[in-house]
Order: structure tokens, then sequence, then C-alpha cells
């Protein structure tokens, strides 16, 4: 379990990063925490002439608030994302989600732009974003685009970027104060990949009425999938936990789970139903007008 | 192949190394720095075997390649021993309270704990449990171990007051 031979280029800078993957030509690899490409690395399914290494481009990690959006720089830590305050006070669901994401060791190395570049269909950080209506900004030698990440996950691992574009940055929706949020998994051990998630959002206005709400559902299909047709049902209505149950067939309709080693295809519906109702009801029970 | 030169702090001494790229930071505190306390266990980040003190938080070092550690401070169940070499705090609780059967784990627990104590010395069960999540034990169970660090835990608090 060696990684085979491959040239290392250590980048200072997000234009070095560009120019190497371009220079690459699609045999080019970029490492950042490691968690995911170092395994790959190791087992040999992966075998890059190139990794460029970005964990030395300071541009690359940090967060802060930029306008009206939460920004967190590719390379930044899990851990400190979930360390963060900001994340707390602007993007709590994030936190939540991270705090289920592997353990100690794998945080303090693990990056959210790794995780999301990596693009696994139960991983919990893709899940968060993908609620929270986040978007990603690519870079390549040709410029910058932002893609929203209901464009962005393809598929098991496959993502919108191109083999020379890398990501730069996460932007999250600041989320309104009065939003309640929340997110379940079930995974086989503590820190695992969860078997399947749900993550929501619920906001309403005095009367009680749902003015927004997201529910996004990993570990269900090939990639995380939001449930367009269960969010319409709640906006606009007064909510309860009876109405809240009653829109909860709308997520047999749209999502396609698998068999695998894990679970079976009915077991994965029938827990991210249970998943999904849990995480309505306490987002609903935090939100305040 | 170009082997770059790195420089960085392993257990308070400054070392420097030429390293061929592909080798992980695991493979090059075992094999070319000698240091064989930090153990192997399955060289794709599952078991923890393999934790060490990266400027002071604990990683796996078989998911980091030894040519990302320059200028680092690197610390390895070797770093925690007593000035003395002989077993610190937290190495003894582990001999006294048996927290370790076949030992191969022993390396990992050691850091993860050790970080854990830095932080907070009076950890509860949930906190140590979390701690060592991260750390596979095939043979104790993990009793003695959360044990061993909770007796870490009351020492270090006794040397305090
Ligand atoms: S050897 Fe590194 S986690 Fe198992
Ligand atoms: S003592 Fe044998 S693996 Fe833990």
């Amino acid at each position: 379990m060696k990684p085979a031979k491959f040239d290392y280029v250590r980048a200072e800078s997000i234009d070095q990063i560009v120019d190497a993957l371009d220079k690459g030509d699609g045999e080019a690899i970029v490492l950042a925490g490691g968690q995911t490409l170092m395994p790959m690395l190791a087992m040999r399914l992966a075998r890059p002439a190139t990794v460029i290494d970005i964990n030395n481009v300071t541009d690359l990690s940090g967060i802060g608030i930029v306008g009206d959006e939460l920004v967190i720089m590719a390379c930044t830590r899990q851990a400190e994302a979930l360390a963060s305050p900001l994340v707390r006070e602007h993007a709590p669901l994030l936190a939540e989600a991270i705090a289920l994401v592997g353990h100690q060791q794998t945080r303090n190395r693990g990056t959210v732009g790794g995780s999301l570049s990596h693009a696994d269909p139960a991983s919990e950080i893709p899940l968060a974003a993908l609620a929270l209506d986040a978007s990603v900004s690519l870079r390549s030698v040709a410029g910058t685009r932002r893609v929203q990440l209901a464009d962005y996950f393809l598929g098991p691992m496959m993502t919108a970027r191109a083999d020379n574009e890398v990501l730069v940055s996460v932007h999250f929706p600041i989320m309104s104060g009065g939003a309640g949020s929340a997110f379940h998994e079930v995974s086989e051990r503590r820190g695992d990949f969860a078997v399947v998630a749900a993550a929501a959002i619920i906001e309403v206005d005095g009367a009680g009425i749902c003015t927004a709400a997201a529910l996004a559902i990993g570990g269900a299909d090939a990639t995380p999938r939001r449930i367009a047709a269960l969010e319409d049902k709640l906006q606009g209505a007064k909510l309860d936990g009876a109405l809240i149950r009653s829109v909860l067939p709308e997520i047999a309709l749209a999502v396609a789970p698998g068999d695998d080693q894990h679970a079976g295809a009915a077991y994965r519906l029938r827990v991210a139903t249970n998943l999904a109702e849990r995480a309505l009801l306490e987002a609903f029970d935090g939100a305040r007008a | 192949m170009s082997k770059p030169e790195i420089n960085l702090t392993i257990n308070g001494h400054e070392r420097s190394a030429a390293v061929e790229p592909r080798v992980s930071l695991l493979d090059f505190l075992r094999e070319d720095m000698a240091l064989s306390g930090t153990h192997t266990g399955c060289e794709h980040g599952v078991c923890g075997a393999c934790s060490i003190l990266l400027d002071g938080v604990p990683i796996r070092a078989c998911l980091m390649l030894a040519v990302q550690a320059d200028g680092c401070h690197v610390t390895t169940v070797e770093g925690l021993c007593n000035d003395d070499g002989g077993p610190g705090v937290l190495q003894d609780a582990f001999v006294e309270a048996h927290g370790m059967q076949c030992g191969y784990c022993t390396p990992g627990m050691l850091i993860s704990a050790q970080a854990l104590l830095a932080e907070n010395d009076d950890p509860t069960l949930e906190q140590i449990k979390d701690a060592i999540g991260g750390n596979l034990c095939r043979c104790t169970g993990y009793v003695q171990i959360i044990e061993s660090i909770q007796l870490a835990a009351a020492r270090l608090r006794e040397a305090r007051s």
C-alpha cells in the first residue's frame, strides 16, 4: 500500500495551482487535506502523474463574511470551520454536519473544499451545503466561474468541476436569524460516512406560516438530493406536526436509492423518511418569526 | 526522481532529510527517522495506530506526505516520555490500569489522549470517548483504556493543585 511515483508540486498561490493543472493536462490532481486522496493514492485507485499540494496557499484558507454570504475558502480545515463563531452564527446547519464528519485526527487535516470535491453521495458537508443553497467558485487559467451546488453534483464522486479547475471557495447565503435547522444521520459507527442523512431548514412568519423550507437527503441516490416537491408543499402552509408528516411521501417519489453492502434500497428509503421527519420537526421547533 | 529536502522538528529535535515525495510521513518517521513507536496499521486512514501530533494537534501520519511536514513540529509517542527517557504520566497510567494488551493501538491511543489532556485535564467520559473515537483497538474493549486516561487526568489535576 504505497503510492506510485508522482511529481510533487508545492503551490504557493492560486495562479500556480491553475498553471500546474493546465500543464498537467488531466494527469494532475490537487492534494488538499489528503483524507480521501491519500488512501486513493496508497491503494493506487488514483495514479496521477503530478500531485499539486495546495496546503501552503494561504489565500485558500479562512472564513469570512462577504456581502450577504458566508465564504469558506476551500482549504480551510474542517476543525477550523467547526470551531468558527461565524459558521455557528450564520450557518449553524453546517456546524452541526461537520461535527459528524470523521474524527478529530481527520478534521484537523480534512478540508471543507476537499469534501465537496470528493462528492461522496453520503457525506455530510455536501448535504448541508446543498440544503443551504451554497455555491462553489471554480478557477482555471481561463478565469473563475460560480456553480450552484444544485448543478454541481453529477453522480457518485462526480462533479461539474473540470480537470483543469480548482475549487477556490464555498459561498453560503447567510441563514436568517429566525430560521430553524437540523441534521440527522444513521451511520454504522460514529465518524463513519452516513448510510443515510437528512438536513432541514424551516422559516416561519408571525402567524406560523412557513416562508421557506429546505430538505436535502443524502445516501439515498447517486448524489445528495433536494426534495423540491416537499419543500413546495410546506411553503405557504401553516405548519404543524401532522402537516409535516403528510408531505413525507414526496421523498419516495424524488429519490432512487440503491442496494449495497451497507444497506438495501427499501431500508434506505425508510430511514431517509424517518430522518427527514425528525429533521423537519426539529427545524420547525427551532424556527421563530 | 528528485528528492526534496525537508526540515522539521521531531520531539524537540531539529532534523533534515531528503525524501521522495510519495513517502508518507508515517513511513518517513519509522524508516528514515528510526522512530518505530508510531505504528503502521491500515495505511489508509481507518485505524488511528499512526496518530501523531502535528503542530500540537492529532492527525493520522499515513494520510500525509513527509514532504508536507516541512517546517512543522511533530510529536510522536516517543516524545511523550519524561526528559529522563522514562515513561510519562499518561504512559505510566496505561501500564498501571492495563490500558493495553497487544499494544498495537497504544501509540495512537496515547497521542489522542495526550491531545485531549493538554486542553482539558478533567474530561467527561463522553469527551474521552470522542477523543479516542478515531482509534481502533481489537483487544481491550476500550474500558481499560478509558480508565487509564481517567487515571492520568486525576494525576495531572493533583500535580496542578
Ligand atoms: S495506519 Fe494510519 S490510520 Fe491506520
Ligand atoms: S491493545 Fe491490541 S489493539 Fe489495542
